[in-house]
């Protein structure tokens, strides 16, 4: 995303970056996206794209191709002729089916739907958008089905065509009323799919208008239909939606707070004169906020990063009557006078996150670019001077864009605010076992029973690192190991007084006469060094007591990923011999854990 | 403005848009004499230029171009 920096500097007439006249917005323009294609680039990632239109998109193909490699990725595009967006579908040795793109992008210009609406008998037109609807089933199935892609399909720009005036927007048989219908349709029709993306064109056309988006001139011409200054923001569009289905979007909002979570200084201000609500133009501040709690609800993590005293900063968070934004909402609070490089850092390490999943707000433009330049993936829009803009210019930019929402994102708060708090707690203490010890930690061993099979069989499919032989259960496969007589399943749960961990442990073993082997070892990272590896050992020191084994054998398989248990038998007290770790059940003394078994 | 200067300034968003090199102009050079100068990066020039002077083109006037001549008698006359 245009982050305010890397662009080199370009003399010529066409520049980098353009300005919309209707938003002030800042742009590429389209000419540096069609010399993209001329330059080198290094993509992380490599697609195949086709693209699909009733009107010609040379245009529309260059930008997409062109705005791909500023993300970094490499589009191979395939470019279907004018107008064979049914046919393409349709027929199976098409060029589209032989192709095998990852993603089919779809363009129906309203111009074109404004003509097969007037083909469609008159007695038929309120039902237009079913008929629409029905089409884009088809394309979806195609897509699924046949072509293995994802299917990113455009709505429609919405133009009354003024044969029923105003009444248009009430009588079910003009154009505008099924236009509207088709759009709301296709975004009801998407909610109960998947594998369907919609192009928000439509919140374009309300940002930009009509004239800016559409260039009658080129339309006569070339029957291209965007005009050649929109078509940057309609590749960005179609390339925010790729980017979270490659797994990248943002996950963290960090903001500075004194004039960008309120007006003025809570230093100097104190608490009841910074601006919010009623006060000055504390309005701004307000929208801010409320913008920041919804996407909290949504899931995305909000953290602060303030240079101030921390209670003087905690203050309007716990007592401003005013503040949307309360402390609980926070999930990292880093208000200190350390520079805010070295805070963000932290908060990377507490959420453990990546920094380019996080976006900075700062009022201030040099601690923005003291930010830019010393974590470069970090976003960090350069706001407006004046703050009344601020926040349409961060919408503008659109980023937090997602592919989907679960239950699970609304608790994700909590579950970092917890986090958050063990380590700080951390740092309270001058050794490990003092803070272990204060953690209050419980452990829960189970056996495989039907509450616990999905979760278990979803750590043993997710965890990478921790996880010796990497060996995957889906449920049916687990169900089917926990079975067998000889085979054992045991799964660690850890609550403390933070709060509850869940199963973040699990071992999978097998009894050969008198050895437990143990199949598979699979732990979370998030409880890394808190003993869990000894307690779970324990754990399975009694089985194989019970069950009268004499030995325990593991066995570590390197994968790329999986490098930090590299030593975790060894660590454990087992012997090396032949490839395995042994561990003779005479020689083992249970390990001292500060988790106590519940 | 002069024929000359407006020509110098043509010549270099022939340049920017086409994106293959230097292009010098003349009043007589037609589509056909510049490699690169197509349909698609015509429309392309056509916006420059309006971008550049603030200017508009209609849709008769562009049918009516035949060589560079003709685009500079259409732009002196609009500034």
């Amino acid at each position: 995303m245009l982050n305010g920096t890397d662009f080199a500097p370009c003399f010529s007439f066409y520049e980098v970056l353009a300005v919309s006249p209707t938003t002030k917005l800042i742009m590429y323009a389209f000419n540096h996206l069609k010399k993209n294609l001329k330059r080198a680039f290094n993509p992380k990632t490599k697609l195949k794209v086709a693209l699909l239109g009733d009107t010609a998109t040379q245009f529309l193909a260059i930008a997409i191709k062109g705005y791909a490699l500023e993300e970094n990725i490499a589009i191979e595009l395939y470019e279907a002729p004018y107008n064979q967006i049914d046919l393409q579908f349709k027929n199976p040795s098409s060029d589209l089916h032989t192709f095998k793109p990852d993603f089919v992008i779809v363009f129906e210009a309203e111009t074109k739907l404004r003509d097969d609406f007037y083909k469609t008998p008159l007695d038929q037109r309120d039902r237009f958008s079913n008929y629409k609807i029905n089409q884009v089933e088809d394309y979806l199935n195609i897509s699924q089905t046949a072509l293995n892609a994802k299917l990113l399909y455009f709505n429609y720009t919405e133009v009354n065509d003024q044969v029923f005036g105003n009444f248009g927007s009430q009588y079910e048989k003009s154009y505008i009323y099924q236009c509207r219908k088709l759009n709301f349709s296709l975004g009801e029709f998407a909610s109960t799919h998947t594998g369907l993306y919609i192009v928000d064109l439509l919140s374009l056309q309300m940002l930009f208008g009509i004239n800016f988006m559409k260039d009658q001139k080129m339309l006569i011409q070339t029957d291209m239909y965007f005009s050649i200054d929109f078509l940057p923001y309609v590749a960005k569009a179609v390339s925010d939606i790729i980017k979270t289905q490659l797994g990248t979007f943002k996950k963290c909002l960090i903001l500075d707070l004194d004039n960008t979570v309120w007006g003025g200084i809570i230093g100097d201000d104190g608490m009841n004169n910074i601006q919010i609500g009623g006060l000055g133009i504390g309005k701004v501040f307000t929208k801010i906020q409320k913008w920041a709690k919804e996407l909290k609800n949504r899931g995305i993590i909000l953290c602060v990063a303030s240079k101030n005293t921390e209670s003087i900063a905690l203050e309007p968070f716990k007592k401003h009557q005013e503040m949307v934004i309360k402390e609980e909402d926070i999930s990292v609070f880093m208000a200190n006078w350390d520079n805010k490089v070295s805070n963000i850092q932290k908060i990377q390490e507490i959420l453990n996150i990546g920094f380019d999943s996080m976006v900075f707000i700062d009022d201030n433009p040099f601690e923005r670019e003291m930010v830019k330049q010393n974590l470069p993936l970090v976003t960090v829009p350069d706001l407006p001077e004046d703050p009344a803009a601020y926040l349409d210019y961060i919408n503008s930019l659109n980023l937090f864009e997602t592919a989907g929402v679960s239950d699970n994102d609304a608790k994700r708060t909590a579950q970092y605010k917890e986090e958050a708090k063990r380590v700080q707690a951390k740092a309270y203490f001058s050794n490990e076992e003092e803070f272990l010890a204060s953690l209050e930690m419980k452990g829960l061993v189970e056996s495989l029973n039907d509450f616990n099979l999905p979760r278990i069989s979803q750590l043993s499919l997710r965890s990478n690192q921790f996880n010796l032989r990497t060996i995957r259960f889906d449920e049916e496969e687990l169900k089917r190991f926990g079975t067998s007589p000889y085979h054992q399943v045991l799964a660690i749960s850890l609550t403390d007084k933070y709060g509850d961990n869940g199963l973040i442990a699990a071992v999978f073993l097998s009894r050969q006469e008198n050895d437990l082997f143990i199949h598979n070892w699979i732990m979370s990272c998030r409880v890394l060094k808190r003993n869990v590896e000894q307690f779970t050992l324990n754990s399975i020191f009694s089985y194989a007591k019970e069950n009268n084994c004499t030995t325990i054998t593991g066995e570590y398989i390197a994968t790329s990923k999986n490098g930090i248990v590299e030593n975790h038998y060894k660590d454990l007290g087992f012997k090396h011999h032949n490839n395995y770790w042994h561990l003779s059940l005479s020689d083992y003394k249970p390990f001292e854990t500060q988790i106590t078994t519940i | 403005m002069n024929t000359a200067q407006i020509i110098h300034e043509l010549n270099l968003i022939f340049e920017d848009v086409i994106d293959e090199g230097k292009v010098e102009l003349s009043l007589d050079t037609t589509a056909k004499d510049v490699e690169g100068w197509d349909s698609l990066n015509h429309v392309q020039i056509i916006y420059a230029i309006e971008q550049k002077y603030g200017i508009k083109f209609s849709l008769t006037e562009i049918q009516s171009l035949n060589n560079v001549g003709d685009l500079v008698n259409l732009i002196s006359g609009k500034i």
